[in-house]
This record gives structure tokens, C-alpha cells and sequence, in this order.
């Protein structure tokens, strides 16, 4: 009862805060304004809550630890169901509050995100697409406002195939690998790194497309068993993940030669398939559990204090409780970087902030300073490199926990990037964009 | 041509799970000529009531019988509260009603059981049949076998409801006319709470097949969605009709996913996969250009 009562609370405090966020007064004015765009209700609700839980208890803590150098972090969510729409909404009710003093934008759907791309671009506001997104906004001198930081779905592609070729002793030549994907723009995206990788590495690539939901896979594992592939690399989301763990048991596909994406390697994922998700690995740019420091300390100080977001406290140190955490720490050390430049203690306007998510510089030693050293790669960014990093790690799931298998792992940028670069230009020819000259501008700092 | 047997059998046997939902759909639409957009959300609500139960330590058999009372007051309470005061509305009306219902239970169901993805245990394991493998080389889960026999249980028990019991002979009644089923003593409140009761028993039964499948969550409420043109094919008022039309759905998508997107690829080069989202679709619509009632609907016939 109690945890009912704490429920209708928290959903009643979440949509005062969206009336509060339409209606409210501006914030003060040493204050810096995360709007969250956030789901947790609807089809994806569990993933959400999970993330933005993460994501705004590693900000009350920041709070608590007396704010960045002194800026206290304010926020408003609104709830978008994961619908594009919806997300417009909320960025066009939040957008008048965040023109001060924004924190970068997360949505945490890469359907809002491609909505939101020209907009925050017109608005210029920072938008941050963490492991989702137009990948192509790698390249910052086509998208000075958008950045798909830390890793693309073609750069985790990329790192999946040198994963493989390692366990197969530096070659894939002759193999068989089969593309199991959401047919959606999030499964197309690393379709062009796998035929670039299949070329390279000269493996059979058969690319299977599953519609959306992804609630029935028969005929698609069906054709997996008469292809009788070595590997079979999943680009799923939600429901479609735990659908492909149960029927590739039903079809007999060993799990321990299948691997997800990020966006298919969390708890919520293999949680629900039980025994069949066993063996199943996924790729991961974040890692779970309780033992990096920092989550640690957010559970001592922010649960401690009573401020925790969580309703289920089970979710703290989850994968994806863990990504939202490693999110809010890349946005915050970017308004940090902006700082140091533009002044300390002082709020940053949205021109400063994407100065700071465009320079950012997160080394082994920061990490370490801010006790998250593994918990994520280093992130250094640049005009020309809005992803700053492009590595992530293979974790297994052993049945009731994900066990890390590889160190970071980064993709075949030479071979990756390229791809960015030629889509940038020819979305700039489009938009009639004309892209920054990045090398002139390194030269100027 | 084992193969074909195997996505022709494993078409059949999903088509089994369509008709499980697209029956919650049949016994709505006969007793009141509602086609109740709210199925699919309370497939959801079921499966939810269920795990919610076992998450607070009962067992799963009480957990059922739990889930069942509550889709029992459920019904009872969409009696009261929505269609009671709309008996002789509109059908578009009635129709509208059920949109509010399934918004309002997909978000009653989270906030009461909680909104996170769980498995469902119900002793089946979802593996292929051994025997049926090593002698033909073909995949038949006995999970979706075991789902195909409690369907046609299900089907069996309801045929013989709505053919042979005054009770069923009532809701038939109702389904054609309310007002003139009151005016001959048909007590039309008792009715539709009990229709409602036995959908939510449906839906429960679907609930817990689809949640043992693919984990209790909101993709549930998307079963409703491959239900729509089992119903088109088979008929709104035939619960038969519900079976033989998911049949035909389930192996037809199967077979199209399978063997379509080749032909087109060496057609238009390119990737044409991931068509069963709407193929069941295409198929309804051309269906209903030749028969618009489906195969076992009762056929409309007005006199002028």
C-alpha cells in the first residue's frame, strides 16, 4: 500500500513538474536547466525508467555535493511514451525554460532524436545522443548542435566484428553472419558498417529484418536454422530481444553464439527470457553492478539522503540504470569544461555548453577522480569527432548477472568514419548547410 | 520440403495464439456489437494481475484465480460505469467507449502491478518436440502445441455456450437489438457484465500464453494487433471463425516472410524482409473485397 501511495506520489510530482516546466517561472539565474523528455509509461516504460532514474540521481547528487563548482542543477520531465510526437511536444513546452542556461537535451529515442535534430539546431540548444541517434552527426562541422556521443550503432558494429575475429583467430573469412534486426531507422543504421566489415573481412552477411514490435520471430528463426549461420548479431529493442532469446531456444540456436546490441543487453532484456537468454551476449558501452565507486556513493548519499528517484531501488546498478548515470556524468563534465573556460561557478549559455560537449576531455584520470574509472571509456571530442570515443565492451549474461568479457573495444574508425563523413556532406548538400571548417578552427584555439 | 512443412506447421500453431486474442474480440462483438478496442489492453491487464500476484509471494495457481476475480470486476465495472449508460447508443459510440477503456487500463494495469518487464513460469518449456526432430527434421514447440490444445478447448466450450445455454441464446439476443432484447424481459445488464467476465477470462488465458512467450509487458498490449485481421478473415461473430481465421493468417504471413522477400529481391534488388507486419493485413483487405462478412460471419441483410 505503501509502495502504491509512493507511486501516485511520484506520478502526481512528475506531472506537476511537466505543468511546472510549461507554466513555471524561470530559474535562477546560477542555475543550469536539464528538460527531460523522459518515458516511463508505455511500451518501453521499464527501459526508461531505469535510465532517467540513473540519470537524475547522478544529477541530485552532483546537487548534493554542492552543485558543478557551485551551479546547483535544476530539471523538469515530461513524458513522451517514447512517441515522436509526443517527445516534439515536450521539447517545444520545455525549449523557452532551457534557453538560458541548458543542460544537454536527452531523449533517449533515436525516433525523437531525428525530430529534434533541425529544431535544436535552429533553437541552437545542445542535444546529446548517447549510444542512439543520427550517427552521422559524428561529424560536427555538418551538426555543430547534435552529438551521438560516446559510440554509434556503425562503430559498435564494427567493434562486435573485431570481437568475433579475435575469437576466431584473427579471421572471418568464410563465416556466416546473420543481421537480425528491428526494421526501423535503429536497425538500418549499422546495416552499411556490416557491408563494409562483410567486404573487408570477407564473411557471408544475411540480413534479416523483423517488424515492429518483434512479438513474432517463427519465420525469421526459421530461416536463421536453414542458413546455419556461426553468428548471429541482433539489433532488437524491448520486446523483439526477449522474443529472439526464446525462440532461437525454440529453434535450437546455441545463445552462446549470439550478440546484441546495447540497446539488447540489459537486465530487462534477458531478465523475462529466463534460462533462454543464457550464453547471450551483448555489446555494452556502459558496464552494470554496484562495484564501480561512483555508484556506490550515489546509492550511500542520494538514497541515503531520501532523494533517490527509483521507485524499484532493485534497478540501481543496472545496465541501464548505469548508462543513465555515465550520461549525466558526460553532461555535467561538459558544462565543467565550459566552466573552466568561460568562468567558474557562473551558469553556461547554449553556446558555451556545446563548446564544452565539443571539447570535451574525460581521461582515464578524470574518471578515476570522479570514481568511475571502467564504468565508461574515455571520452575526448572535437569539431570534426562529435562521438569521442567509439569503444565499447562484450559482456555475457551468466543467468543472473552480465560478466564483462573484453576490455574497451573500439570499431575500425578508418574504416567507419569515412561513412559519417560522406553521409554529412550529402546531408549538408540537402539542407543547403555549409559545414564549418574544423581544421581552421582547431588552429585558432 | 521439411522446410516448408516447418514454417507451415509453426504458422499454423502462432495462428492458434492470434485466434486466442482475436476470441476475447468474438465474444464482445456478439453479445453487444462492440468491437472492443480495449482487448489487447486487457490481455495486458490480465497478464500483469497475474505475475503482480506471484511478485507478492502467492502461488500461480491462487495468482490465476486472483486475476481472474479481477478481470470478473473488471467487467462488472465496465458495465456499470461505461456501457450501461449507453444501451441503444450508436455503435460508433459504444466503439469510442472502449478507446477511453483501453487508455484508462493501460494505465491502471502498471500503476497497480507495476510497470516492469517480468517472466512468466507456467511450466511450459518453449523448446522443440525431440521425436518430431530427429525423425523429420522439423521444429514443433511443444509450448505452442500445448497453446493450440487449449484453444480448441476453449473454442469447444465456448461454440457449445453461445449454440446450446439460455444464457448464450440471451447474448445472441442482445447482440441484435438491445432494446427489443429488454423489452422481452432480457435482463441486459446481467448480460454484458457477464460477456465482459468471460472475455477477461480470454484474455487472461492469452495474457498468460503470450507472457510465458515473450515476458509479461506492454508489447502485450500489440497482440491486439495481429488479432484485427484474424477477425477480418474469419468473422466479428464466429468463434470458429476466430480459429480458422488465425490459422490462415499465422501460415500465410510465415510463408510469405519466407518466401516473398526473395522473389522481390531478385526482382528489385534491395531488402524486402519484415513483411508479416502487414501482410496479414494486405490479405484481410482483399478478403474483405470478396467477402465482406468473413468466412463465418452471419451475412447482413436489411430489408427496405
Amino acid at each position: 500500500m505503501i509502495k502504491k501511495s509512493k507511486q501516485f506520489i511520484v506520478a502526481a510530482a512528475v506531472s506537476a513538474a511537466c505543468l511546472a516546466g510549461a507554466f513555471g517561472p524561470a530559474q535562477a539565474a546560477e542555475e543550469q536547466y536539464f528538460m527531460l523528455p523522459s518515458y516511463r509509461v508505455g511500451p518501453y516504460g521499464a527501459n526508461g525508467a531505469a535510465w532517467y532514474g540513473g540519470f537524475i540521481d547522478y544529477l541530485s547528487y552532483v546537487n548534493m555535493k554542492g552543485g558543478i563548482d557551485g551551479v546547483q542543477i535544476a530539471w523538469d520531465e515530461c513524458e513522451t511514451e517514447y512517441n515522436n510526437a509526443k517527445g516534439v511536444e515536450c521539447y517545444e513546452r520545455l525549449k523557452a525554460k532551457a534557453k538560458a542556461a541548458p543542460g544537454p537535451i536527452h531523449v533517449m529515442s533515436t525516433g525523437i532524436s531525428y525530430a529534434l535534430v533541425d529544431k535544436t539546431a535552429a533553437d541552437k540548444l545542445p542535444l546529446a545522443m548517447m549510444g542512439y541517434g543520427l550517427t552521422m552527426a559524428v561529424d560536427g562541422s555538418v551538426f555543430p548542435w547534435a552529438f551521438p556521443l560516446v559510440t554509434t550503432y556503425q562503430m559498435q558494429a564494427s567493434a562486435i566484428i573485431k570481437f568475433l575475429k579475435d575469437k576466431n583467430a584473427g579471421s572471418l573469412a568464410g563465416k556466416k553472419i546473420v543481421y537480425l534486426y528491428h526494421d526501423s531507422a535503429y536497425g538500418k543504421e549499422p546495416i552499411l558498417a556490416l557491408e563494409a566489415e562483410s567486404r573487408l573481412n570477407k564473411f557471408e552477411l544475411v540480413q534479416i529484418p523483423v517488424a515492429h514490435p518483434g512479438n513474432e520471430q517463427g519465420a525469421q528463426w526459421q530461416r536463421i536454422r536453414q542458413e546455419k549461420p556461426d553468428y548471429v548479431i541482433m539489433w532488437g529493442w524491448g520486446v523483439m530481444n526477449m522474443t529472439a532469446l526464446k525462440t532461437a531456444q525454440k529453434m535450437g540456436f546455441p545463445r552462446e553464439k549470439m550478440i546484441g546490441s546495447w540497446w539488447a543487453g540489459s537486465e530487462e532484456d534477458v531478465v523475462p527470457a529466463g534460462d533462454a537468454a543464457k550464453g547471450y551476449m551483448s555489446a555494452t558501452w556502459n558496464v552494470s553492478g554496484k562495484g564501480v565507486p561512483l555508484i556506490a556513493d550515489i546509492e550511500k548519499t542520494v538514497y541515503g539522503g531520501g532523494k533517490g528517484n527509483l521507485s524499484d531501488k532493485s534497478k540501481l546498478g543496472t545496465i541501464l540504470y548505469n548508462r543513465g548515470v555515465s550520461a549525466a556524468v558526460l553532461s555535467v563534465e561538459s558544462i565543467r569544461a565550459a566552466q573552466a573556460k568561460y568562468g567558474k561557478g557562473k551558469a553556461m549559455n547554449p553556446e558555451q555548453v556545446r563548446w564544452g560537449m565539443e571539447n570535451l576531455n574525460l581521461d582515464d584520470a578524470r574518471l578515476k577522480a570522479l570514481g568511475a574509472t571502467g564504468l565508461l571509456p574515455e571520452v575526448k571530442t572535437s569539431c570534426d569527432n562529435h562521438e569521442g570515443s567509439g569503444k565499447v565492451k562484450l559482456q555475457q549474461w551468466d543467468g543472473s548477472k552480465w560478466v564483462v568479457l573484453s576490455d574497451w573495444l573500439e570499431g575500425n574508425k578508418a574504416l567507419i568514419h569515412p561513412l559519417f563523413q560522406a553521409d554529412a556532406k550529402k546531408y549538408a548538400k540537402e539542407k543547403g548547410i555549409t559545414p564549418r571548417d574544423c581544421a581552421a578552427e582547431a588552429k585558432k584555439k | 520440403m521439411a522446410f516448408f512443412f516447418e514454417v507451415l506447421i509453426g504458422g499454423l500453431l502462432s495462428g492458434i495464439m492470434y485466434s486466442l486474442v482475436a476470441l476475447g474480440f468474438v465474444l464482445i462483438f456478439k453479445a453487444s456489437g462492440v468491437f472492443n478496442f480495449a482487448q489487447g489492453a486487457m490481455v495486458y491487464f490480465a497478464a500483469l494481475a497475474v505475475v503482480g500476484f506471484i511478485d507478492k509471494g502467492v502461488p500461480l495457481w491462487a495468482s490465476v484465480i486472483l486475476a481472474f476475480i479481477v478481470m470478473t470486476l473488471f467487467g462488472i465495472a465496465t458495465e456499470k460505469f461505461v456501457l450501461r449508460k449507453m444501451v441503444n447508443q450508436p455503435p460508433i459510440a459504444l466503439f469510442m467507449a472502449t478507446i477511453g477503456l483501453a487508455f484508462f487500463v493501460e494505465g491502471l494495469a502498471p500503476l497497480l502491478f507495476g510497470n516492469d518487464v517480468r517472466p512468466l513460469d507456467i511450466g511450459l518449456v518453449d523448446e522443440p518436440i525431440p521425436a518430431i526432430l530427429d525423425s523429420l527434421n522439423i521444429v514443433v514447440s511443444r509450448f505452442d502445441l500445448t497453446a493450440a490444445g487449449l484453444a480448441a478447448l476453449l473454442v469447444i466450450v465456448l461454440a457449445l455456450f453461445f449454440q446450446y445455454t439460455r444464457v448464450g441464446r440471451a447474448l445472441r439476443a442482445v447482440a441484435d437489438d438491445h432494446q427489443a432484447a429488454l423489452s422481452i424481459g432480457i435482463p441486459l445488464q446481467h448480460i454484458w457484465a457477464l460477456v465482459w467476465a468471460v472475455a477477461g477470462f480470454v484474455a487472461l488465458v492469452a495474457g498468460m500464453l503470450w507472457g510465458a512467450r515473450n515476458g509479461v509487458q506492454f508489447a502485450l498490449t500489440f497482440t491486439a494487433l495481429k488479432a484485427l485481421p484474424v477477425l477480418i478473415l474469419g468473422g466479428f461473430t464466429s468463434v470458429p471463425g476466430a480459429i480458422v481465421g488465425g490459422l490462415i493468417i499465422g501460415a500465410s504471413e510465415k510463408l510469405a516472410e519466407i518466401y516473398i522477400p526473395p522473389l522481390m529481391q531478385s526482382v528489385f534488388s534491395g531488402n524486402f524482409g519484415g513483411i508479416e507486419g502487414w501482410f496479414p493485413y494486405v490479405m484481410a483487405l482483399l478478403f474483405l473485397l470478396v467477402r465482406p462478412e468473413g468466412l463465418f460471419g452471419e451475412k447482413h441483410i436489411d430489408r427496405v
